[in-house]
């Protein structure tokens, strides 16, 4: 009986734990990734491999060792770039699908900015380089929010488009103007004193990843601690009363894609500035921006949230690739995993109000389940909630 | 704990006599509904709960917002299942899952939001779901037809089977609805607050439709927090508080007083105690203002008229006249095409809203969910909506959260928002407190000219009387203010003038005291006077139209003359 009675409490504190809204928000991703590693265990087991060789190959990838771990820094950094930059639109209630094109654009400019400027200090080249890739990010985010804000024209075309733009522009500029000498389609390399400083060498990893964690707490802060951020937050939530309290919806839709693009131009930047030294012609997308959209969703774009899942998602596509060669299970699996991580959490928000007014049969649920032990009482209740 | 009072404050008893009284005292219940208890995470919706309904009456459900006669309802009609307790129809114990079960069951629900097909004929409607189909599997239209044009005979309730539901009113669509129930065979109708959409003359209609339908046996289930309709139109009262019931008396054995301290747990002034108004001088003109409405057509037809300090002009009108359109105009929210528009002199006509706030104008919005508030800030965040690019708030491109928080909880205690703390999302917080939050909001701008439209909508007694003496306090403490409501009731209370809006134009201006219901719902409908169909300003018409209303023994008002009392 006392047993019994401890479970029901153990539920109770569960339950007012669970209507916490800021709870509910880390439980969903959380319970999202562990779904998505037993989907892939399953997949794995499948195809006739080890599961927990699987994984552990991945976390060796991923973990195993100072280089290891710098590549997966290196990995993560444009992600927490580009995910900001898709979150920060977000917040202003605008989709930015144009995180690649302003990515591509960012490349280039910073590029073009790294050769083509000589006999400056670091000090000097290092900044306005990544200044030159950032504004023109933000130019290419500027175009679609203009249009949005002046004729109404919905921004997930636009920038769509402008991906496209951005993609065969860079190709033209890569094998025209900016073309290096020599039979590859790529700029000629950057000036040493535009390079990104690689603080751990012998390793690659340089100071884009902490301008990364920088880019973290700068929209952290001004999201949450300023009045600009004030404004695209009331924007993004309803237009309708940001205009009747006196807020500009216009400039604040264009403020926020010029700052969306911003981000995404320092993810293109920084790869270029940090590790690549060069524009290589890229034939197709690189991934970067559209995988900032699923880190923004698991983040539910908040600048942490990003973080973290910018680490998580850059861990995975790092470890995977060890995982393929050790383990000899191809990567694709963790491709799956992404997806599944992606699709539970965006599906969270058609449960969440599809089990609204059924919620109490799931408390009921929960109820029973923690008269009999403890534990799994709260398991009960996240799996009723979210998977219900 | 579970509802030992409320069954010590309905003994069966008197619950009999009442019965007795409507002489249906004979029959057993059709449907009774025993201990029913629902809980939501962290709310208790229905606790303990149970009420009868007998064949052939009217029960009322009064309650204030949030005291849980929708849940109950929503049990009824299976859309819930309660945690615990019992339903039994026709003295049988019986489990209802889902409204299919319902509707067999000869229950039927009309929601407080339609569920119509809009491009779709009446008749068509009506039948959805239950369609006669005739050889071959063919839909049967023309019985369905003549089934409708039965149905509505029988039951009085005239309606074209043929129109097409997006072009009748909403009053007609209301019909529609309880066609449909009634097509399905239901013996008890549940109606969710049906008058909360209605003019007054259609809330007339649907009494006597109601009537009807008990006349032929039918039993009705009306849930209401206006005391009115209550009074008028119900044979019992059960009062739900907070999940419970408070108690259940019939109709004539009661008054509104009781009733509203039996809804809200203590006394309530129902009538607004104030003074005479001391109009002081012009703060809001508006001059032949013409606005064009959401689908370019004219909703303002060159509408005059003024707001001195210290008085409340009402605006009467049915809604979908131009209110929402004048509401707009005045806040810079929409654009004026000619006219102009001025406060304390200085010009606001097509100003951006920050610069209309900036000249002392604050504004009540309509619909607080969709204008007023931002639903997931919190309650200091909303405080600030106007003002948080000024001192203190503002701090370079800094928000000083201290101050805003600070600032909140002042506001929070002045206006006595009930909740836990002033970080609380808004949109967590009932519709009475939600609505607390705007009013305190703009009444802390303190304004010169404060805009109400609709300023009570959805709030529950308690709420209501919190509302309305802030206004009157405002106005005597020297404020404008222009009052946009539907409720008649609440711009003859508090007004000191009335206005009346008719498709656009102000066809008449009537001191508050003076004015009768009768009239002004006759203004309201459009009452055809000659003075009407011309098209001129209220300015230079209003003094005739005002003659014809009634205010000649005065002499003086035109409509830019405001009475001073």
């Amino acid at each position: 009986m006392p047993e019994s009675g401890r479970g029901a409490k153990a539920s109770q504190a569960w339950r007012t734990l669970l209507q916490r809204e800021d709870v509910r928000e880390l439980l969903i991703p959380v319970v999202a990734v562990a779904l998505a590693l037993v989907l892939g265990a399953v997949l794995v087991m499948v195809g006739g491999k080890s599961p927990a060789a699987a994984y552990s190959a991945l976390v060796r990838g991923a973990f195993g060792g100072i280089g290891n771990v710098a590549e997966t820094l290196i990995n993560i950094t444009p992600l927490i770039f580009t995910g900001l930059s898709v979150a920060f639109s977000f917040r202003c209630g605008l989709f930015n699908i144009g995180a690649e094109g302003q990515l591509i654009m960012g490349q280039i400019i910073a590029a073009w900015a790294g050769f083509a400027l000589t006999g400056l200090p670091a000090v000097v080249h290092m900044p306005l380089a990544l200044l030159a890739g950032v504004a023109a990010g933000a130019i290419w985010g500027a175009v679609p929010g203009y249009l949005k804000a002046r004729l109404g024209v919905h921004e997930v075309i636009n920038t769509i488009m402008m991906n496209y733009i951005a993609l065969y522009l860079s190709h033209y500029l890569v094998i025209g103007p900016l073309k290096a000498p020599g039979p590859l389609p790529v700029t000629p390399t950057i000036a040493p004193a535009a390079r990104l400083w690689r603080f751990l060498p012998p390793t690659r990893l340089h100071l884009g990843v902490l301008l990364a964690v920088a880019a973290v707490w700068l929209v952290y802060y001004i999201l949450f601690r300023t009045t600009l951020g004030y404004e695209i937050r009331a924007v993004g939530q309803n237009q309708e009363a940001a205009r009747y309290g006196g807020i500009s919806v216009r400039k604040n839709i264009v403020l926020a894609m010029v700052i969306s693009g911003g981000l995404a131009g320092a993810a293109g930047a920084v790869q270029v500035l940090g590790l690549q030294h060069k524009f290589l012609d890229i034939f197709s997308f690189t991934g970067y921006g559209f995988d900032g959209i699923a880190v923004a969703l698991l983040g539910r774009n908040h600048p942490l949230g990003v973080l973290a899942g910018a680490c998580l998602f850059g861990t995975l596509a790092r470890g995977a690739i060890l995982m393929q060669s050790i383990a000899r299970i191809p990567k694709e699996i963790i491709g799956i995993v992404q997806a599944t991580i992606v699709l539970v959490v965006a599906a969270d928000e058609i449960i969440r109000r599809f089990i609204a007014p059924r919620r109490k049969a799931a408390a009921a649920t929960a109820t029973t389940a923690a008269a009999a032990s403890e534990v799994p009482a709260g398991g009960a209740e996240g799996g009723a909630d979210h998977g219900a | 704990m579970p509802g030992a009072g409320s069954r010590k404050q309905r003994p069966l008893a008197p619950l009999e006599k009442g019965v007795c009284a409507l002489s249906v005292r004979d029959r057993a219940p059709i449907v009774e509904m025993r201990n029913i208890a629902v809980t939501f995470p962290g709310v208790v919706a229905n606790d303990d709960v149970s009420i009868d309904v007998y064949p052939g009456e009217i029960l009322a459900l009064l309650g204030e917002n949030g005291a849980g006669k929708t849940t109950l309802m929503n049990v009824l009609y299976g859309l819930y299942r309660p945690d615990s307790g019992e339903i039994r129809i026709g003295g049988k114990p019986v489990g209802i899952g889902d409204p299919s079960d319902a509707i067999k069951l000869g229950i039927g629900m009309v929601h407080q939001h339609f569920m119509l097909i809009p491009p779709f004929t009446v008749a068509e409607n009506i039948v959805l779901g239950t369609e006669p189909v005739g050889a071959g599997g063919v839909l049967d239209m023309a019985r369905a037809v003549r089934d409708v044009k039965d149905l509505s005979a029988k039951y009085g309730l005239a309606v074209d089977p043929g129109a097409r539901v997006e072009t009748i009113s909403v009053g007609m669509q209301q019909r529609v609805e309880i066609l449909k129930s009634l097509y399905r065979g239901a013996q008890v109708l549940i109606l969710d607050e049906p008058t909360a959409v209605l003019t007054p003359q259609e809330v007339d209609e649907l009494a006597a439709i109601m009537r009807n339908l008990t006349s032929q046996g039918k039993s009705i289930i009306f849930i209401t927090h206006k005391l009115k309709e209550v009074m008028a139109i119900s044979d019992r009262v059960t009062v739900l508080r907070r999940g419970r019931v408070v108690g259940t008396v019939p109709t004539r054995e009661t008054t509104p007083e009781d009733l509203a301290r039996m809804m809200v747990g203590r006394d309530v002034v129902l009538s607004v105690d104030k003074g005479p108004a001391r109009a002081g001088d012009v703060v809001l003109r508006v001059e032949d203002i013409h606005v064009k409405g959401a689908r370019g057509l004219p909703a303002l037809k060159g509408v005059s008229f003024d707001v001195r300090a210290g008085e409340i002009v009402g605006i009467a009108g049915i809604e979908g006249n131009g209110q929402s359109e004048l509401v707009e105009a005045l806040t810079g929210l929409r654009k004026v095409a000619s006219g102009r528009i001025s406060v304390e002199g200085r010009d606001i006509t097509n100003r951006p809203p920050r610069d209309v706030i900036g000249k002392g104008v604050a504004h009540i919005p309509e619909d607080r969910q969709r204008r007023g508030l931002i639903l997931s800030f919190s309650i200091a965040e909303n405080l600030i909506l106007e003002r948080y690019h000024r001192p203190p708030f503002a701090r370079g491109i800094n928000l000083d959260f201290r101050q805003v928080r600070a600032y909140a909880r002042k506001v929070i205690s002045e206006f006595d928002v009930r909740t836990p703390g002033e970080n609380v999302r808004v949109g967590s917080l009932s519709g009475g407190n939600q609505q607390k939050v705007v009013v305190a909001r703009e009444l802390s701008l303190e304004p010169r000219l404060l805009i109400a439209s609709q300023p009570t909508r959805g709030l529950d007694v308690g709420a209501i009387e919190f509302v309305h003496r802030r206004l009157v306090a405002q106005r005597d403490a020297g404020k404008a203010i222009l009052l946009v409501s539907l409720e008649l009731d609440e711009i003859m209370s508090l007004a000191d003038r009335i206005l009346v809006l008719y498709e656009g134009r102000i066809v008449g201006s009537v001191r508050a005291e003076e004015a009768t219901e009768q009239e002004i719902g006759f203004l309201m409908a459009g009452g055809r006077r000659t003075a009407a169909d011309d098209a001129g300003a209220g300015t230079r018409t209003g003094g005739e139209r005002d003659a014809r209303v009634g205010s000649r023994r005065e002499g003086v008002p035109g409509v830019a003359h405001p009475v001073t009392t």
